[in-house]
């Protein structure tokens, strides 16, 4: 099962980047990181067949980790959406030169 | 690796892809609709399928945890704020950048993609004999297995997690709320 779980885990990852690099919605590019996250779980829970039990508790951490940032990070998008009246990537251009 | 575990049942092969291409075909249709709640849905649907797949691979708890924190908590405090800044119906113009950014995304993503195939086709050395974890769980029960490492290895890591969690609530609430009259005053004058 190893081998399967890996090739679904660079899949899901592979999607996660390309959605990054696509939408312009912040809230969707967040979901992707997500997703992201998710993939390298899934291969962390496939490693934890074959070298033991530690992978799990890595995916422990991941999750609250994970569960951190997306409070953080939908506060931020929450406070630029009062800002901007927007989440669309294409118009928070205030650093751009 | 199908040496790992050689007496597996066709059924458990069988259902093991079925949950992976579900998840695949999910984050396909997450990445591409416009409509964020749809998407939202779509990913917890691939959260679902990840969660089956971690039962699967001998996580009966990570994939417990999957459900509740993954797609009960993260996703439906997305789907909170959407709902919060009213953006659930389709957006505007496009919401996937132009041509060239999808050429570009693509290029990279299939690099990316050949990267990951070839460092997975390395040789993996089991460090713990087949079957192991399921002994283990079977004998122990499903959260033993991982509680033990997790207050006794890996304990220091458990109580930096309990300052991040409380760094994150802070931050979450003063990022998230409003100002008040008086902070406006102050910064006017």
């Amino acid at each position: 099962m190893l081998a399967e779980a890996l090739f679904f885990s660079a899949v899901l990852f592979t999607i996660g980047v390309v959605g990054v690099l696509t939408r312009r919605n912040a809230i969707i590019v967040f979901m992707c990181v997500e997703l992201m996250l998710n993939a390298v779980n899934l291969s962390f829970v496939a490693f934890s067949q074959v070298y033991g039990v530690a992978g799990q508790v890595f995916v422990f951490f991941v999750m609250t980790v994970a569960a951190a940032e997306a409070a953080v990070g939908l506060a931020i998008i929450i406070a630029l959406f009062r800002h901007r009246q927007t989440v669309n990537l294409q118009n928070i251009n205030l650093l751009k030169g | 690796m199908s040496d790992v575990q050689p007496t597996l049942p066709l059924f458990y092969t069988f259902n093991f892809y079925v949950f992976g291409i579900v998840a695949i075909i999910a984050a396909v249709l997450f990445v591409t609709r416009r409509s964020p709640v749809a998407a939202a849905m779509w990913l917890v649907t691939t959260m679902f399928a990840l969660a089956a797949l971690y039962i699967m691979m001998d996580a009966q708890f990570i994939g417990a945890i999957q459900v509740l924190v993954y797609a009960g908590a993260i996703m439906v405090v997305f789907l909170f704020v959407i709902m919060l800044l009213n953006l659930g119906q389709p957006s505007d113009v496009a919401d996937a950048r132009g041509r060239g950014w999808k050429l570009v995304a693509a290029a990279i993503g299939v690099a990316m993609l050949a990267q990951i195939f070839a460092l997975t086709r390395a040789h993996v050395q089991p460090s713990i004999p087949p079957g192991y974890l399921a002994r283990q769980i079977e004998y122990t029960g499903v959260i033993a297995p991982v509680a033990g490492p997790l207050f006794n290895e890996y304990l220091l890591a458990f109580e930096v997690t309990s300052v991040l969690l409380l760094a994150a609530v802070v931050g979450a609430v003063v990022l998230g709320r409003r100002r008040t009259a008086v902070e406006d005053a102050a910064d006017a004058r």
